[in-house]
C-alpha cells in the first residue's frame, strides 16, 4: 500500500507542514549561527588588536566573489520557485541546477581558500580567531552543502516526475538562510579589519 | 505562498548587488581616507554592518516572502533570536571580565598581539615577496 501523507497543513498556523517545518529548523539556526557571531562579536570587543590583526589575513576578493555567488544563487531559487508555482518542470530543473552551480563555485572558491590558508600556516590550532574562522565557516559550508544535495534530490526525485512541487518553496527557505548567515559571516571575516 | 503576487526579484537582487559594493567600499574608504577611531568605526559599523542588516531584511522580506506569510513564522523566528539574546546575555556578563569568583582569565591582549605579530614576521622571514601567491596576502597584511 502506497504511504498515504494526511497531514499536509496546519489548521491553526495556516502554513504547510513541511514549511512550518522549515521556518522551525530556520529559527534552530538562528540560535546556532547567531550564537557564533555574537561570541565573535564578544571576542572581537575584548581582543580588538589580535583579532583584528589575524582577520588581516583572509582573503577579501574570495570573500566578496562568494558573496555574489550566493546572492545570485537566491535569485536563482526564487525564480525556480516561481516556475514551480507555474508547474514548469523544465524551468524548475533549470534554475534549480543553476542555483546548485553557484553553489559548487561558492564550495570550490572556499576550498582553494582553506587550501591557501593552511598552506601559509594558518590552521584551526592557530589561534582563538582561526578557530573561529574554521569552525563558523566550516559550518556554513556545510549547510551549503547539504542544501546542494537536497536541491539536486527535489530536482531529480520530485520535480522530474513533476510531483511535491512544495518543496521547491521548503528548499528555497532554508538557502536564503544560508545566504542571510553569509551576509552577516562576510563582514564580520572579510570587511572588518 | 501561491496566489500572492511576487515583487520585482530582479530589482530587489540588484538593489542587493549595489548595496554589495557599498559595503565592501565603506570600510576601504575609511583605510584610504586614513580615518582612525570613532569616525572610522562609524564608517565601518555603518557600511559593513548596517547593510548587512538591510539585506537580510531585503531577503527575508521577498525571496522568503515573510512581508506576506502568515504572522507565525516571523514569531517563530523571533522567539528564538530572543532566545539567543538570553543565551548570550547570560554568558556574556562573565566572559566580558577578566575575573570573577574564584577565576581569572589567564589572557594577555599584549601578549596575543605579540604572538600574531612574531608569527607574522617570522612567516615572512621564512617565504619572502617572492611567491606570486603571497600577493594578495602580503597586501593584506600591511593593512
Amino acid at each position: 500500500m502506497a504511504h498515504q501523507i494526511v497531514a499536509t497543513g496546519r489548521s491553526r498556523t495556516g502554513i504547510p507542514t513541511g514549511r512550518l517545518a522549515v521556518w522551525w529548523i530556520i529559527g534552530s539556526e538562528i540560535v546556532i549561527f547567531g550564537g557564533l557571531i555574537a561570541t565573535y562579536l564578544l571576542n572581537r570587543f575584548n581582543h580588538g588588536p589580535s583579532w583584528s590583526a589575524e582577520a588581516a589575513h583572509t582573503n577579501t576578493f574570495i570573500g566578496a566573489a562568494n558573496t555574489f555567488w550566493l546572492l545570485t544563487s537566491s535569485l536563482f531559487v526564487v525564480f525556480a520557485h516561481a516556475a514551480s508555482e507555474r508547474q514548469d518542470a523544465k524551468k524548475t530543473r533549470m534554475w534549480i541546477w543553476l542555483t546548485i552551480m553557484l553553489g559548487g563555485f561558492f564550495m570550490g572558491f572556499k576550498s582553494y581558500e582553506y587550501v591557501t590558508e593552511i598552506l601559509h600556516g594558518y590552521t584551526i590550532f592557530t589561534s582563538n580567531f582561526w578557530s573561529f574562522y574554521y569552525l563558523a565557516t566550516g559550518l556554513h559550508g556545510f549547510h551549503v552543502l547539504c542544501g546542494m544535495v537536497i536541491m539536486a534530490i527535489i530536482a531529480e526525485n520530485d520535480i522530474k516526475n513533476e510531483r511535491n512541487w512544495h518543496r521547491v518553496e521548503n528548499i528555497g527557505l532554508y538557502w536564503h538562510f544560508v545566504d542571510i548567515v553569509w551576509i552577516f559571516l562576510f563582514p564580520l571575516m572579510y570587511i572588518a579589519k | 505562498m501561491s496566489g500572492h503576487k511576487h515583487p520585482s526579484y530582479l530589482k530587489i537582487y540588484f538593489t542587493l548587488l549595489i548595496l554589495f559594493i557599498v559595503s565592501v567600499l565603506g570600510p576601504e574608504m575609511a583605510h584610504v581616507l586614513g580615518l582612525e577611531g570613532v569616525p572610522r568605526a562609524l564608517l565601518v559599523l555603518s557600511t559593513a554592518f548596517g547593510i548587512a542588516i538591510w539585506k537580510a531584511y531585503l531577503v527575508c522580506a521577498y525571496f522568503m516572502h515573510l512581508k506576506v506569510e502568515k504572522i507565525y513564522a516571523p514569531y517563530i523566528l523571533l522567539a528564538c533570536l530572543s532566545l539567543l539574546f538570553v543565551f548570550f546575555f547570560g554568558t556574556a556578563t562573565d566572559a566580558m571580565f577578566a575575573n570573577g569568583h574564584n577565576w581569572v582569565k589567564k589572557y594577555s591582549e599584549d601578549e596575543a598581539l605579540a604572538e600574531v605579530i612574531a608569527r607574522d614576521e617570522h612567516h615572512e622571514d621564512d617565504h619572502g615577496h617572492s611567491e606570486s601567491h603571497d600577493d594578495s596576502h602580503n597586501e593584506e597584511r600591511s593593512h
